[in-house]
């Protein structure tokens, strides 16, 4: 028998949201634990901020450039790359339950296997040759319309509790701008379903279903993706008492002073101010009809709190498949890797949401690998920057086998001085985002304890402009340095990197056939 | 408004491809949809999730080879208009060309996305015939 990988995702989530990593208000035992006992990433980015790109890039391997899935409502190739399918090669068992997005959610010509699936309440759409290599997909998304498995499940189930989710979208189809709970917040929203139906407790059970279907001396890949914390934020309302918002403070990234606030847009590329003062919605990652500007700091509290919650209910839920792991007898042998997508504004800035931003709020993110216990890791915290580009090479070396030719970086590292040996010098990350005319494009390279954004030609800002952050001495990123002449060499030699280091994009872009 | 358009050039003469594209009872033959339905000037067409739309036929122009339609009676759709052209390219060449104008905005890009996977079944129909 070989080691088991339980590959955990959430959606949406910020490196500060777990305790393990200096969080304050979740509480986060579970994953705490996993951190303690295994390798904890300080310094792990996205290659993009949006789901279906950053998902693309975990399942391939590939930067953005090379998967092509540039944008949400781009879908990602039947034929792409898969980990899935290498570790099925080899024997394991193969599993997606929860949020896969890599094809379009909004499908009404059901165009896509992930709605085909759940449309038609199957598990695999052929057993000899399973979609993406996951020999069982059930799948979610964030409440319960929409043809995904779990939206079926409550239809069939429990159709009261439809109506107590947040409605997603207003009835233009943007995403809904409509304020809810004490404070009148965007998608925000008191919702009466109980814990046990909710889509987080839905994921854990059905993970835990599928993983006592198999046999004791089979290996397996489980990947579990939890929809939460991304918005809607409209948890089970009987969970709230967890995390008072009025009991909040707020978050270190919250500028209060309007004009400091201001100046510190002012300062960062043109779209920034643009989308704040609701001018420039780039694309459907944040409400089309909500002005940034206006969000109050009792707002930011409420948002805070309800998300925290979920982080809770994740944390809760994980503990829960752990146990069931454990009560299988495969703890020993038991990989768990935890990461997420991308991460959230939650207040950062006076902004929510996220889009062509490229910041600790949004790339910084929670990153564990506990190895097996059998394989005698020592627990370690990695300062290296490293990708979630990094992730399939991970798994095939966990299972024991080479690592793909088509995955573009190493596996994660061990420890730091592994991460040189194995190259992790830089991290890349790409924004393309072109929508009726509206057009942003940044490539970002983090090295050194920098981040330097360039943006490219786009309808706010021109090639030769960007952003330019020291992490160690302004870890909000309110200076942007870009053309400060103290560093002007280093941002040169980091967009020289940069440039050198980005596969060629693939082109022609390939069509966005969804918003998302 | 939404504005999208796709496109595909087809190895085929523009009078054969358009006896094809420009029969709207036709349009389930190439279009991702489950069911095609025409009387007169209107349509009904039902989409893989059981979406209906019922349809107004506003321009069948066999001398220009254009095809327009509106989404009508639909409480979501505040206007649509959709066109399918078939432009000559040379004698046994020719450009399909698929545009729709939307409001709301957002449902333009399945449409035009639908769309993708119509020419393409064009092309594959047509090209080298």
């Amino acid at each position: 028998m070989g080691r088991k990988i339980l590959f955990i995702t959430t959606d949406q989530q910020r490196y500060d949201a777990l305790g393990c990593n200096g969080g304050t208000i979740a509480r986060t035992p579970n994953i705490d634990a996993l951190s303690k006992a295994g390798i904890t990433f300080d310094r792990a980015h996205p290659q993009n901020v949006v789901c279906m790109p950053s998902r693309s890039t975990m399942i391939t391997g590939q930067h953005v450039s090379t998967h092509g899935v540039w944008m949400n409502g781009v879908p990602l190739p039947t034929d792409a790359p898969s980990i899935a399918n290498d570790l099925r090669s080899v024997g394991y068992a193969t599993a997606l339950i929860g949020k896969a997005h890599f094809e379009p959610l909004l499908d009404p010509f059901l165009r896509f296997t992930e709605n085909q699936l759940g449309n038609q309440r199957k598990t695999t759409n052929n057993p000899d040759d399973p979609h993406r290599g996951f020999d069982f997909m059930e799948l979610s998304t964030h409440g319960a319309v929409g043809q995904l498995h779990y939206s079926q499940w409550v239809r069939d189930n429990h159709p009261e509790a439809i109506a107590g989710y947040y409605q997603v979208l207003d009835h233009e189809l943007q995403v809904n701008a409509q304020g809810g709970g004490d404070t009148n917040a965007p998608q925000v929203k008191n919702n009466p379903i109980p814990t046990e139906w909710y889509h987080t407790h839905w994921v854990a059970q059905r993970t835990i279903d599928w993983l006592n279907s198999l046999p004791e001396d089979r290996d397996w890949f489980c990947w579990m993706s939890f929809p939460d914390p991304h918005h809607p934020w409209d948890p089970p309302a009987s969970e709230l008492h967890r995390v008072p918002w009025r009991e909040l403070d707020l978050p270190e990234g919250y500028i209060e002073d309007k004009s400091k606030r201001e100046k510190v847009l002012d300062d960062k590329l043109r779209h920034w101010r643009g989308w704040y003062d609701g001018t420039f919605v780039s694309n459907y990652e944040a409400p089309a009809h909500w002005v940034p500007a206006t969000l109050t700091a009792d707002q930011v509290r409420e948002v805070n709190a309800f998300t925290h919650v979920e982080n809770e209910l994740i944390d809760d839920a994980i503990g829960d498949v752990l146990n069931a792991i454990n009560a299988r007898g495969w703890a020993n042998d038991l990989d768990v890797v935890y990461t997420t997508d991308h991460g959230e504004f939650q207040g950062d800035f006076g902004l929510l949401f996220k889009g062509p931003y490229h910041v600790d709020a949004l790339m910084r993110l929670p990153l564990i690998w506990r190895p097996a216990p059998s394989a005698n890791a020592t627990p370690a915290r990695v300062s290296a920057p490293v990708g979630l580009v990094s992730l399939a090479a991970t798994f095939a070396h966990i299972a024991g086998i080479e690592r793909p030719k088509y995955t573009e970086a190493p596996r994660l590292p061990v420890d730091d001085s592994d991460a040189q040996k194995l190259g992790h010098e830089r991290v890349l990350t790409e924004w393309d985002s072109v929508l009726f005319g509206k057009i942003v494009h940044l490539r970002t390279i983090c090295r050194d304890n920098w981040v330097c954004t360039a943006a490219l030609d786009g309808t706010m800002n021109k090639s030769g402009e960007g952003e330019l952050y020291d992490l160690v001495n302004d870890p909000l990123q309110h200076l942007n340095r870009w053309n400060d002449d103290s560093v002007r060499s280093l941002r040169d030699d980091l967009l020289s990197d940069m440039w050198d280091s980005l596969p060629a994009q693939v082109l022609p872009l390939r069509n966005m056939d969804a918003p998302v | 408004m939404g504005t999208v358009r796709r496109h595909a050039f087809v190895e085929c003469d523009a009078d054969t491809v358009w006896a094809f594209v420009g029969a709207p009872e036709r349009l389930h033959e190439w279009f991702p949809i489950t069911d095609c339905r025409v009387e007169g000037s209107k349509r009904w067409i039902t989409l893989a999730a059981g979406i209906v739309f019922e349809e107004d036929i506003v321009t069948l122009d066999h001398d220009l080879r254009r095809f327009q339609y509106k989404i009508v009676n639909n409480s979501l759709i505040k206007f649509h208009l959709g066109t399918v052209d078939v432009i000559p390219d040379g004698e046994n060449r020719c450009l399909v060309m698929y545009s729709t104008d939307m409001d709301p905005e957002v449902l333009a890009l399945p449409i035009a996305g639908a769309a993708s996977v119509g020419l393409a079944k064009v092309k594959q129909m047509f090209d080298g015939k």
